[in-house]
Order: C-alpha cells, then structure tokens, then sequence
C-alpha cells in the first residue's frame, strides 16, 4: 500500500469518528425534545400561558411562573452585565499581570464550577439574612446574579482576548488615551462576544432552580410580584414541584411537559437572540 | 521650536532600556537632525525597533520595563512629570511593522486620531481627511471609495493608509518600525518615495532590516548590535567608509 492512500485511510477513519460523534450529541439532542414535545405539546395553549394555575395546580396556565421567571432574569442582568463586563474590563485591560491576578482569574474560573445550591445558599445568608431582602424576587435575582457573575467575567475577558494588540497601540499611538483607546478602539470590536457569552450565561441562570429554592421563589402563589420585595413563582421550581412534590402526579403530569417546554422554549429564545444580537453587531461592523 | 534646519530634533543621552532584569539597550546616545530621515539598521534582537518605541514611550504599557538616561525632544526630557504622554505620542508619530488599520471605513481610519483629540467640525475633518490622504499618496486610488472598509485595501495601500492617518494629527516626528517588512517590493518603492518626501516637513526615524533601504532613503544611520550602538553617521561614509569593523562586517553581509 503506497502510503499517501494508507495516509488517506487513517483520514477517512478520522472523519467518520468525527462525524458519528457530532451526530450521536444532535441526536440525543433531538430525541430530548421530540419526547418534551410530543408530551408537553398537548398542554399548550393560549390559556396555559396566559392564565395562573386553579385547583391546586391540576388546572389552569403557568403564567405567574414565566412572568417570575423573566422578572428574576432581569434583575440577573442588571447585576451581573455591568458589573461582570467592567471586572472583565479592568482585569484584561488595566491590572497588570501578576501572581495576584492569576490567583484572581484562577479563583473566578473555580467560582463557575461551584454548584448552584452552594450559591443558593450563600445567598440566604447574604441577601435574605444579613441584607435582610427577605425571601424575594430581589434576593434571588442577586442570588443568579452572583452565580452567573464569574461566566460573564470569563466570557468578557476572553472576547477582549480576541482584539488584536495593535488596534491598542495604533490608537495610542495617536495621542489616544488608555480609556479613549478602549472605549473607541477596544471595546464596540469586543461586545458582540461579550453580550454572547453574557446571553448564555443568563439562559443558564433562568433555568436554574437551587439557588432560588431558599432565596425567593414560593410553591403557589395566588397574585403576581408587586414589588422586589415580593416572593414570585418561577418555571424551573413549578417544574420541580409538578415532577415530585404534587399530590396528583400522575394527574398533572401534562403540565408539567408542557412547563418544561416552555421553559426550553425560553431559554432557547435566549440563545438565539445572543447568535442574532451578535450577527447584527458584527455585520454592522462591516 | 526648532526652525532652522538641521537643529536637533531628538537626542538620546545614554540610554537605558530594561525588560525586567534584561537589558536590551545599553548607553545609546544618539541624534536625529529635524527635516532628515535617520535610519536604524543591525541583526535582529540588536534593540533597535526597542529604541525607536521608547522615543514615543510605546514602551511605558510593556509590564516591569525601565528607562534609564534622557530623550530629549526639541530639547526637552520626554520623560520628565508633566510631559504628557497622550501629547508626546501626538506629536511623535508611528507607524509599525505591520500594517494597523482600524476595522473601520477608509475615511474613520484617518478621521480617528482627529476626533480623539477632539476635533468636531466635519468640514475640518473632511478637509483634513484628503489632505492627510494626499500626503500619503493614497489619496487618487481611495477618494471614490472612503467609505470601504480599510480591511478591503492592499497590504502596501494599508501601510500607506497607517501613514495618512499618522500625518492626520499633525505630529513632528515620524516613527517607522520596519514599515515595509510586510508588503511587496512595488509597494515598497511606493512607501520609500514617500518617506523621501516626507522630510520635507518631517523629521523621519526608521528601523529597517533592509540595508538597502537604509541606504536609499536615510540621511544618517545609525548601526546597532546587542543594544549598543555601533556607528554613527551620515549614511553614505556608513555604508563607504565604516570606521568600525562590525560596522563594515554587517553591511557586507558577513553576518545579519
């Protein structure tokens, strides 16, 4: 065998390895929410997302659980964006690289792999104890804010990581201050990554259930948040109740397909406004 | 201000440079005559593109570096506590190795340096466009496409493009880091002619690996190895007559 075709051979395994394994993921993908959908879609309707659950939850919509769920999103955001974009900022850009900011980065990337029910219940004792927020959509939406934090600090610094030093030193070179060469030459090259990553990191936290447990969100609750101070319902905890805690299970079982489609359908819509947000951006770069 | 041609632009007065504990220039004092191109030439790794970022202080944001000895510009130490750097580096142009253009329009490219320092008036601006545009020679094959992405040019009409939005904010100095490194001879000539140009308003200093190059558009040059200089002098007794053995070993290409 001559050893170009030997070489080709190994090529084609190589591929077919490939291949098999992206298909194997999408596959198992697919089978996930073909199942979700085939005994979720029954229970969708306008009324079930438009209404609040009756009868002890065996009857009704999820409507207070999605307008919880995006009420705690934002607060989420309002914390975790800036605060995390600036940190990201200050660290690529400003601090100067030493043992200390690798021990910082280092413990930014451990912050991320710490289960959410550990934030969960730092956040009890922060926000709910010691700040005395009580259990509401405030605390909990600090409580995401901080578990989503060291994502959207990761996520920033490395869509930083991706501007070329000399778009630095050409605007600098031009009299350009530091802030100057960030803000006009650093920075609207590096936020389509950063709102990216920072989406992600979001659907993640709409979906998390722990840290809210303690933080927030109640079982049922007869009318929606007025306040921040309020308790709220959320679609992963009304999941997690519907799936183990009710005294009908097999009754609302439907519901609870239908909750987590939803919920999928939210989280999914999330990602795909970062894709969308990100291809404008860059387009209009263009 | 220094008038009178030939009066001293900038002076470098026993100059240290240190990367932490290396030190990449040792002693180097030297003298760039306003309105002449001084060249830079020596193997690589002999610390010459390190001494022309230290005239604009580019080397300030390199982490645990230090200078030792005065660059005086016009005069005056650049180094001294209210020398403001932002103004240092608007006067002291740059030019790098590669070509930097913006992710931005041809037009923004040049405007750029103008509305950091705070220039408003789109008329000025626009006029200040063209004229920069012109000075780099650029201007006959852009004027119909400013607003195309800078990217879309070629690698020589790039550099050239580095060079207009440099000649924007009207600096006095003009540095040039191996500034044709990167792009084909044709283009090379083109930038060559320029810099020719250009000291008749400009006082030129450029690192070059190209000796040729040193020789055909510089008035002095200066030779380096290891962070020391070699030799100094104008370039045509340089490259004829080398009073220093390395000197003459370099340009004849017994080593490079």
């Amino acid at each position: 065998m001559k050893p170009s075709t030997r070489k080709g051979i190994v090529q084609a395994i190589g591929f077919v390895g490939l291949r098999a394994a992206m298909g194997l993921v999408l596959a198992v993908l697919l089978l996930f929410l073909y199942d979700i959908g085939r005994k979720g879609g029954g229970a969708i309707s306008w009324e079930f997302v438009s209404q609040a659950p009756r009868k002890g939850m065996t009857a009704g919509g999820i409507f207070p659980a999605i307008f919880g769920t995006f009420l705690v999103t934002v607060i989420t955001a309002a914390l975790s964006v800036p605060l995390g974009m600036s940190a990201a900022i200050y660290l690529h850009e400003y601090a100067r690289q030493s043992r200390l900011t690798r021990l910082i980065r280092l413990s930014i990337r451990n912050l991320s792999g710490v289960p959410s029910i550990v934030y969960g219940l730092f956040g009890v004792i922060l926000f709910v104890n010691v700040m005395r927020f009580g259990t509401s959509v405030l605390s909990a939406g600090l409580t995401l804010g901080l578990m989503t934090l060291p994502w959207t600090i990761t996520a920033s610094e490395e869509a930083l990581k991706t501007i070329p030093n000399s778009y630095r030193e050409g605007a600098m070179a031009l009299g350009a201050t530091k802030w100057q060469t960030i803000r006009t030459n650093v920075l609207p090259y590096a936020v389509p990554g950063m709102l990216t990553g920072t989406v992600l990191g979001l659907s993640r936290a709409a979906g998390e259930t722990a840290p809210i447990l303690f933080t927030g969100a109640a079982f049922y609750l007869p009318f929606l948040p007025k306040s921040l101070s309020d308790q709220f319902m959320a679609l992963p905890y009304h999941l997690y109740i519907m799936a183990t805690q009710h005294h009908a299970i097999q009754q609302v079982r439907p519901l609870a397909y239908g909750t987590a489609l939803v919920l999928i359908v939210l989280v999914m819509s999330l990602n795909m406004t970062a894709v969308i947000l990100r291809y404008r951006l860059r387009r209009k770069q263009r | 201000m220094s008038s009178a041609t030939n009066a001293v632009k900038i002076k470098t007065e026993n100059l240290d440079f240190y990367y932490g504990a290396n030190r990449a220039l040792k002693n180097v004092s030297i003298e760039c005559l306003d309105r002449k191109v001084t060249a830079l030439i020596g193997p690589s790794g002999c610390g010459k593109s390190t001494f022309i970022r230290t005239l604009n202080r580019m080397n300030d944001v390199v982490a645990g570096s230090r200078v030792e000895g005065r660059i005086l510009l016009d005069g005056r130490n650049i180094h001294d506590p209210d020398v403001d750097v932002v103004d240092l580096r608007r006067r002291v142009g740059m030019v790098f190795q590669k070509p930097n253009p913006f992710p931005k329009s041809i037009y923004d490219n040049i405007a750029y340096g103008l509305r950091i320092n705070g220039l408003k008036d789109k008329r000025r601006i626009e006029a200040a466009v063209e004229k920069s545009l012109r000075g780099a020679a650029l201007w006959d094959e852009v004027k119909d496409r400013l607003d195309d992405n800078a990217f879309a040019l070629s690698g020589g009409q790039q550099q050239r493009l580095c060079i207009a939005r440099a000649l924007a904010v009207e600096p006095e100095v003009i540095l040039f880091d191996e500034p044709c490194s990167a792009i084909d001879p044709i283009a090379t000539a083109k930038i060559e002619d320029l810099i020719e140009r250009l000291k008749t308003n400009y006082t030129v200093v450029i690192v070059t690996h190209n000796m040729q190059q040193a020789a055909r558009v510089s008035d002095f040059t200066a030779f380096m190895m290891l962070g020391e200089l070699i030799e100094f002098g104008p370039t045509p007794r340089i490259f004829t007559a080398p009073a220093n053995r390395l000197t003459e070993d370099y340009i004849t290409g017994r080593f490079g």
